[in-house]
């Protein structure tokens, strides 16, 4: 298959459409919107629908009645859109309806700012809206894997009857790379909760929601069968850097760089989010002298799904570093910087 | 006679939950007994608003849908018209759900003209939340958060949803408000839903169908007075009538 020079939001729109998304509702915001406009020509070329909705909670709801009666469905947005659908995600953990969002993270609270950042992750790891609940959460970091996440997500929201969020930054969006696409594909028959004509909703109706006995099976199997990340060095390492989406190609440079200057470091790249790859660190050094949470939050989000997963792995109190980059994508220098001054003792544990 | 056992399931099965009395029975009982006479109960999906159009088992029969938040029906119902097309697609939703939490989505669906039925069971509160005001609470009307009866200067006067439709676009296909206070109004109830089921098999558009209900709960009066009470009161400021006629031009 031929690789073609892509931008991000372009191959992320293209890939729905090869998964065999029928629809897609959405409403403009800066950095996702050319997912949007890549599918207002796409979506009518195949026979399948494009709407433009007043707002981000219409948008979102038309997904969720297309997806309803078994039709693949998808939405894309970012920071305050992807709040107002938490109205909706909510709903729809509650009566498992699968559902798909691109969530183009831009850094900041409220208007925020333009620049990439990974401020979405609690949001879309913790569900958002009230409940307690989770979506499945892919964090690629190439284009190329974004392609292939979006292909499965629909797949996985359907199996497990459960939303899923594909979570990348302004700058994933917005950057270019070579990537092959998948061939077309579309959902096998209709699946048996479908909503038609005779056959109501199979779930939630009754006002109670799901049996939580039920939901704990579903979400234990989910969490086994949805492990997924990329590791190096963790047999003999001192310290683990752990980082996911654009931050792990500039700290993955970074232990590459350490490596080879014979410092015992190594990495854990999620793949997936939420659940968290706990079972990476089964693999870790027994020794190691503590980990690097490398993200570009504020106060930090995944490092608290980290420092919970090394708490529960170790029996001693292994420290857990973060230093907040904030926005932006930090710099294989500002990697080793901050590694220099972890080994110097110059930041302390967060957890 | 099947068309009698296929309803019996709105009395009997389970029991209904609402109140004797209330209108939202009444007009979904028409909303029913259309699709049997038209033959499209088992190809109709219902798209449901949260309020005691949502919640009371009565309603949740067939093609039922209930993820759709408060207000959020006609966008729920855009995404299953379009993506099937062959689908009888309506919602059911209460004044509060469908013209003031929800008036975006209803608004904005009759602005692109959604080939979907949209039908409002008035009863000018909130009902299922204890009796607020709603947009359609008549001037002076007492409701447990215009206790002293609704003042208008404050609250802007009653919102009258099909007919502000019309103003947004004469395009829809269909747009009317009827009762179910009597048998006579009972009648031209029934054949403005017909006219709206029939605009979106034959694929004209949007169309809206207001019913004026009583709700002995929350007006405090006997489904007897909600009778006289709809006569009296109700229809004054909320006049019967079809403002947008099928096949009409605009
Ligand atoms: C976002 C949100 N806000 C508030 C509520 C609480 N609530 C449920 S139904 C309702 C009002 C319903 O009024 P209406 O649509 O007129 O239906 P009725 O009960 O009168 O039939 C409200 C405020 C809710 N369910 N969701
Ligand atoms: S409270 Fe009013 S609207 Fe609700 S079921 Fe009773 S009569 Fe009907
Ligand atoms: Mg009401």
């Amino acid at each position: 298959m031929k690789k073609t020079l892509m931008k991000g939001n372009h191959a992320a729109g293209e890939a729905a459409v090869r998964a065999g998304c029928m629809l897609y509702a959405g409403y403009p915001i800066t950095p996702s919107t050319e997912i949007m406009e890549h599918l207002s020509a796409r979506m009518p070329e195949e026979g399948r629908v494009f709407i433009q909705a007043e707002n981000e909670i219409a948008s979102i709801h038309m997904v969720g009645g297309a997806y309803c009666t078994g039709k693949r469905a998808m939405t894309a947005t970012s920071a305050g859109g992807f709040s107002l659908m938490q109205e909706f995600t909510a709903y729809a953990s509650d009566a498992e309806l699968p559902f798909v969002i691109i969530n183009v993270v831009r850094s900041g609270r409220g208007i925020g700012s333009l620049e990439p950042g990974q401020d979405g992750y609690r949001q879309s790891v913790y569900g958002g809206g009230n409940g307690d609940y989770r979506n499945i959460v892919y964090v690629p970091n190439t284009i190329q894997e974004m392609v292939d996440d979006i292909y499965e997500a629909f797949d996985t929201a359907e199996k497990y009857r459960i939303g899923v969020i594909i979570l990348t930054e302004s700058s994933m969006g917005q950057m270019m790379e070579p990537v092959i696409m998948p061939d077309y594909k579309f959902m096998e028959g209709q699946p048996e909760w479908a909503v038609t004509g005779t056959h109501k909703w199979d779930r939630g109706s009754d006002g109670l929601g799901l049996k939580r006995k039920a939901w704990a099976e579903k979400m234990e199997r989910m969490t086994a069968e949805m492990q997924r990340w990329e590791d190096s060095g963790l047999e003999d390492a001192e310290y683990v850097f752990v980082a996911y989406g654009l931050p792990s190609r500039s700290t993955g440079e970074a232990v590459k760089a350490l490596r080879a200057k014979g410092e015992k470091v190594g990495f854990i790249r999620p793949q997936i989010v939420s659940p968290f790859p706990a079972k990476a660190f089964e693999k870790v050094n027994r020794d190691v002298k503590g980990f690097i949470c490398v993200e570009t939050t504020e106060f930090g989000q995944m490092v608290q799904d980290l420092a919970i997963t090394v708490k529960k792995e170790f029996d001693r109190n292994v420290p857990v570093n973060f230093y907040p980059y904030g926005i932006g994508v930090p710099s294989v220098k500002e990697v080793l910087a901050n590694y220099e001054a972890v080994k110097a003792g110059g930041y302390k544990e967060v957890f | 006679m099947e068309d009698i056992v296929r309803l019996s399931h709105l009395i009997d099965k389970p029991a209904p939950t609402a109140c004797p009395g209330c209108g939202h029975l009444v007009f979904f009982r028409i909303i029913r007994e259309c699709l049997d006479e038209l033959g499209i109960t088992e190809n109709a999906i219902h798209a449901n608003g949260i309020g005691c159009t949502g919640v009371h088992r009565a309603w949740q029969n067939h093609g039922y849908v209930p993820l759709t938040a408060h207000g959020r029906a006609a966008a729920v119902a855009t995404g299953i018209k379009r993506t099937n097309p062959d689908t009888f697609v309506y919602t059911f939703q209460g004044d509060g759900d469908a013209a003031v939490i929800g008036l975006a989505e209803t608004l904005n669906a009759a602005y692109r003209n959604e080939n979907i039925c949209v039908f409002i069971s008035t009863n000018t509160v909130f009902a299922l939340t204890g009796g607020q005001m709603s947009w359609e609470t008549l001037p002076g009307q007492k409701t447990t958060t215009t206790p002293l009866g609704r003042n208008c200067d404050l609250t802007g006067k009653p919102m009258h949803l099909p007919e502000l439709i019309c103003e947004i676009n004469p395009d829809v296909a269909y747009a009317a408000r009827g009762t179910m206070n009597s048998p006579k109004h009972i009648i031209q109830l029934k054949r403005m839903v017909r006219n709206a089921m029939e605009a979106q098999l034959a694929g004209e558009g949007y169309s809206i169908v207001e019913c004026m209900s009583a709700c002995p709960n929350n007006w405090h009066l006997s489904p007897l007075e909600c009778r006289e009470h709809i006569e009296k009161n109700v229809l004054p400021e909320f006049p019967l009538g079809e403002f947008k006629k099928r096949g009409a031009q605009a």
